[in-house]
């Protein structure tokens, strides 16, 4: 006999069981598919990001790189004159807002004849002649052709901006190579551009060519050492490698999503497998008999498992390359997660990925297969062939040590801190309690059904009895149950609880009567100090505070934390930020108080007391930190003192924002008009009840989570293919069980309504386990993975009348697919089914 | 209590065959019947025209009375729970329930009362020689102890006919004879009808009277 003959005798014939077959198959290409969009999107956007950070900075070998308001342009001579550098450009970076929109476009302040050296900058005019001449012009801009198509304007075309609320009329010279510059992009002289932009005296960095032989590393050192606080010296792309860890949480977070689709769609294989050889048991055992050996048997039935791993991974990949298509063209590059703003978006094929995805698939389903092969292999013939022997094998899996175990070793990994910043001892802990609980069920569902009293109708008689007498039937069903059931649980715990935070920090960062934005995270849009007095002055404003942010660089390397200078020195700070630990009441010679947000505390260590340091107006500045509070706007950090020390210390009156209170009984909709009006181009700023800015951030915060539920949901739809598998495979392992029946008086309708209340019964007990471990599962998210990927802490807020809502659902769902398959078994005739014996 | 009359049956698939031959059977109370006859001439398809799981092509089946022919699933099902026991080859039994619970399966589908249907199981358990295990799970049975809770469960709600197939081909011959034994005396005790299909004329010899299936009828032994 060859080995396909001896597989088919093992597995039997594919034609059999079709439908179960077709779902593993789609467990695992959907698992798959997941992955490999998602890794396609991302790599999408970093790559092309990276790309766009590398068409900046061009072929310098380092940049000295200032916060996002800009450094001192003396640097740059002292940077010139150094004998290790062979040519310095200068940049000034602005994000210019435009007028009446909230976009922004980036503008590259260049020093055309040094610029030239290091970028992509073969600029033409619209007549074709090259454009150094015209890059001088004040007016001139230059424009990549993605931004010219954006903003609808041709070579020639006047284009308006906004520095400060004043207006910056230009004009588009050229465009620039479109080969080289993909993303939205203007380019223009750099004096042009700290003029236009009220910028003078300043710029954002400059990049660097080191002479032949100079050790970059070494050079980037010693300069390091001598550069003004909050100022550093990078190589060019570590600034790439900066913007992509700080997506990386969240990259890796949608990646352990789809994984949990995948392992879903592995444990669908072990339903179909396990049910598979549970019902050819006397089949394989003959085999044994007749001469095929353990190894063969194991290996075949691991080798059925690869077969629909590699069908269903090959399925996958195209799924998932088509999902990445549509999803790059119509959702953009950042899934939601707000990472890559203005980056030009195509999927790239990865050949060496793919193969990693295909072979991750074919693993997955491999791994569902090998406890039943295992099973299969070591149960000795004689006792195979034994009536009754399927109970004796599902026997074995009621030993709890290994769950217990599991358990306990999960609980315990989740004190341990992250690693790369990644929560991944955090992930293996929810893995392993998810194993454990699994591993647990055929002997929780035999302690639980064996507590049900004893019902006087048959159908419930029996279903009960064999839900007691058989649990490891019932625990694989049970197993897809709890597996769904609780991720989709704890997520939604996670979201719920999230939002709920979400909402009540908006509520408490938000307790004036009027918002006032010149624009968001935008340099050259600021409110000058002359706006600031009339914005005070303005009838009906009982009060009116001034917010500054800029940027803070306090670890080279890392993602620059966000300043806030507004007014709190006097103030009763628990009202104005929302904070989670105070700090000692101050002493007179203490360095001044500092507020940091949670991620500070956690990226940096920085405690409540501590005196630290931080880079401002050039000079290295001693804080007391006061006290942590919650952010949830800012990933990478942020801290707050009273900005008239800020200014005191940067002479920067300018602000960016303003929160505004009003006379009792002055409508806001009054003041917003009067602002309007009497601020010169006051349309242009965003002013915002908070009501409405409750309302904005609350929509961004459910888009973001639009995919998580995507994800969410496979991995639901996947646990649930895979209760349906396990009982269409029951419902035709107990054909002659059911026929039976039917012989000594049982109805189809009692056979129906059996079945269904076991359905029911697994699915509540299912349901009932999968509320409790994704209740631990939530809480591991919230406090572990949340906090050591974002840095967020939040309260912990079931969504109760979801949670009883998705219960009673995946209970209808299971007893209703429980009905379907019994009605499938018995659609063979009782006579076919007992046909061994008549 | 049973008569057949002309009873006919074909099947289409795979080809147009004629299984049942105007076959004709008069099986009174407290009568026990053995019915032989080579593989694949219809026997089993007798007992499901009898079972009212097939319906015939033409001839009539009246249990006591009552035609069976032309009835619609519910009644034939409500009829079998109440009227017919029937014992398998492989005996069937539910391996998550008891040896007591097995056996009081037919009671319970007939809403037999908690009370009465204890002591009908303790008693059909002394009658098997099973007394005392009715707690056991049937996997701690020998193939022939599972037999005798087999035939125990088809006599539980006293039917009037009892159809047993084979019961005694996965039996060894010294189980078989006592299995044998007990369903002729059940039969008789019971005072229901009782039919055996079989290839073993030692179990045939057991009966009161044997018939034999040809493909012109049903014949008896001595007629044949």
């Amino acid at each position: 006999m060859n080995r396909l003959a001896i597989m088919k005798a093992v597995t039997g014939p594919v034609g059999d069981h079709p439908g179960r077959i077709f779902m593993s198959l789609l467990g695992i290409a959907l698992g798959v598919a997941l992955g490999v969009s998602i890794h396609l999107v991302n790599r999408a956007a970093v790559g092309e990001f990276s790309q766009a950070v590398r068409n900046v900075s061009g072929q310098a070998d380092l940049t000295v790189q200032g916060p996002a308001t800009g450094m001192n342009e003396a640097i740059y001579p002292y940077l010139a004159n150094m004998p290790e550098v062979a040519l310095a450009s200068p940049v000034l970076e602005v994000e210019a807002k435009l007028p009446g929109r909230s976009e922004t476009l980036r503008l590259l302040g260049v020093d055309i004849f040094r610029a030239s050296r290091l970028l992509p900058l073969a600029i033409e005019n619209g007549d074709g002649n090259p454009a150094a001449a015209s890059m001088l012009d004040p007016q001139a801009v230059f424009l990549s052709a993605s931004a010219a198509q954006w903003l609808g304007v041709r070579p020639g075309d006047n284009l308006t901006l906004q520095a400060g609320l004043a207006p910056v009329q230009l004009r588009l010279a050229g465009i620039l190579p479109q080969e080289s510059y993909r993303q939205r992009l203007g380019v223009m002289d750099i004096g042009a551009a700290q003029w236009r932009f009220l910028s003078l005296g300043r710029i954002s960095r400059v990049d660097l060519r080191l002479g032949n032989g100079v050790p970059v590393d070494t050079f980037r050192r010693k300069l390091a050492a001598s550069l003004p606080p909050g100022v550093e010296a990078i190589k060019p792309a570590a600034a790439g490698e900066r913007a992509a860890s700080l997506s990386r949480a969240y990259r890796v977070n949608l990646n352990v999503l789809a994984m949990v689709a995948l392992f879903t769609g592995a444990f669908l294989v072990f339903t179909t497998q396990a049910m598979t050889v549970l019902r050819r048991r006397a089949q394989i055992a003959l085999l044994r008999v007749l001469g095929v050996t353990r190894s063969t048997l194991s290996w075949l039935l691991l080798a059925q498992g690869a077969a629909i791993g590699a069908v269903g991974a090959a399925l996958g990949i195209v799924l998932g390359y088509l999902v990445a298509f549509h999803g790059l063209r119509h959702f953009g590059a950042d899934l939601g997660g707000g990472y890559f703003h203005n980056v030009a978006q195509a999927t790239i094929a990865a050949p060496g990925s793919l193969a990693v995805f295909f072979a991750l698939g074919i693993c997955a389903a491999m791994l569902g297969a090998l406890a039943p092969a295992i099973e299969s292999a070591r149960t000795p013939p004689a006792q195979a062939l034994k009536p009754g022997d399927r109970e004796r094998a599902l026997a074995r899996a009621g030993i709890t040590w290994p769950g217990l175990a599991l358990l306990v070793l999960g609980a315990a990994l989740t004190p341990l801190p992250p690693v790369a910043g990644l929560p991944l001892f955090g992930y293996l802990s929810i893995a392993l309690m998810l194993l454990g609980t699994v591993l647990l069920m055929p002997a929780l569902a035999a302690r639980s059904f064996g507590w049900l009293p004893a019902f006087r109708s048959v159908p419930l008689q029996i279903a009960r009895a064999q839900l007691h007498g058989a649990p490891g039937r019932a625990a694989i069903s049970m197993g897809a149950i709890v597996v769904s059931f609780s991720l989709m649980v704890a997520m939604a715990i996670m979201v719920g609880s999230f939002r709920h935070s979400v909402e009540h920090w908006l509520e408490e960062i938000l307790p004036a009567d009027l918002y006032l934005r010149a624009a968001q995270r935008v340099e050259t849009a600021f409110i000058n100090p002359e706006t600031q007095t009339l914005i005070r002055q303005t009838p009906g404003i009982r009060q009116a505070d001034f917010l500054r942010s800029s940027d803070l660089l306090l670890r080279p390397g890392a993602a620059p934390v966000t300043l806030i200078a507004r007014p709190l020195m006097g103030r009763t700070i628990s009202e104005i930020l929302p904070l989670t630990e105070t700090g000692a009441a101050r002493v007179s010679g203490d360095p001044p108080p500092a507020w940091i947000s949670e991620a500070v505390a956690d990226l940096y260590g920085y405690r409540t007391g501590q005196r630290i340091e931080l880079p401002i107006g050039g000079a290295q500045v001693e804080f007391t930190v006061a006290g942590i509070w919650r952010d949830y706007a800012r990933q990478s950090g942020a801290i707050a003192i009273d900005r008239a020390l800020y200014i005191q210390l940067t002479a920067d009156w300018r602000a960016d924002s303003a929160a505004l209170w009003l006379e009792s009984g002055i409508s806001a909709d009054a003041v917003t008009a009067l602002l309007r009006e009497r601020i010169p181009n006051g349309a242009w700023l965003d002013i915002a009840q908070p009501g409405k800015i409750r309302a904005i951030s609350l929509e961004i915060f459910d888009r973001s989570f639009a995919v998580t539920y995507i994800l969410e949901a496979v991995a639901v739809l996947i646990g649930l293919l895979g209760v349906s598998s396990s009982f269409g495979s029951e419902a035709l392992a107990r054909r002659n069980e059911f026929g039976m029946l039917r012989h000594i008086g049982m109805s189809r309708r009692q056979i129906g309504a059996m079945f269904g209340l076991e359905g029911a019964m697994i699915s509540t007990l299912g349901a009932l386990v999968g509320l409790l471990l994704g209740w631990l599962i939530a809480l591991i998210l919230i406090l572990v993975v949340n906090r050591q990927s974002f840095h967020w802490s939040m309260e912990l807020y079931p969504p109760w009348q979801l949670l009883f809502g998705l219960s009673a659902s995946l209970i209808l769902a299971a007893s209703f697919t429980a009905v379907l398959a019994g009605r499938h078994a018995m659609s063979c005739d009782p006579v076919h089914a007992v046909r061994e014996d008549w | 209590m049973l008569s057949i009359r002309n009873l006919g049956k074909s099947f289409l698939c795979p080809e147009s065959r004629e299984v049942l031959h105007d076959v004709s059977l008069e099986v009174a109370r407290g009568e026990y019947i053995a019915i032989m006859g080579e593989s694949g001439i219809g026997k089993s398809t007798l007992l499901n025209l009898i079972a009212g799981l097939e319906m015939p092509d033409h001839g009539s089946i009246r249990l006591d009375g009552c035609e069976l022919v032309g009835l619609d699933d519910n009644r034939l099902t409500r009829l079998r729970r109440q009227k017919m026991g029937f014992v398998f080859q492989a005996f069937h039994l539910l391996p998550y329930l008891t040896v007591s619970q097995n056996i009081a399966l037919p009671l319970a589908l007939n809403d037999v009362s908690e009370r009465d249907a204890s002591e009908r199981v303790s008693s059909l358990l002394a009658s098997i020689g099973l007394a005392g295990r009715g707690g056991s799970p049937v996997r701690e049975l020998s193939g022939g102890e599972m037999q005798r809770v087999a035939i125990a469960r088809a006599l539980a709600h006293r039917p009037q006919l009892i159809l047993a197939d084979e019961p005694t081909g996965n039996l060894d011959p010294v189980s078989a004879s006592h299995v044998q034994a007990l369903l002729r005396d059940q039969v008789r005790q019971g005072n229901a009808a009782g039919i055996l299909v079989t290839h073993s004329p030692a179990a045939a010899a057991t009966t009161d009277r044997i018939y034999v299936l040809n493909p012109e009828g049903l014949f008896p032994r001595d007629a044949a």
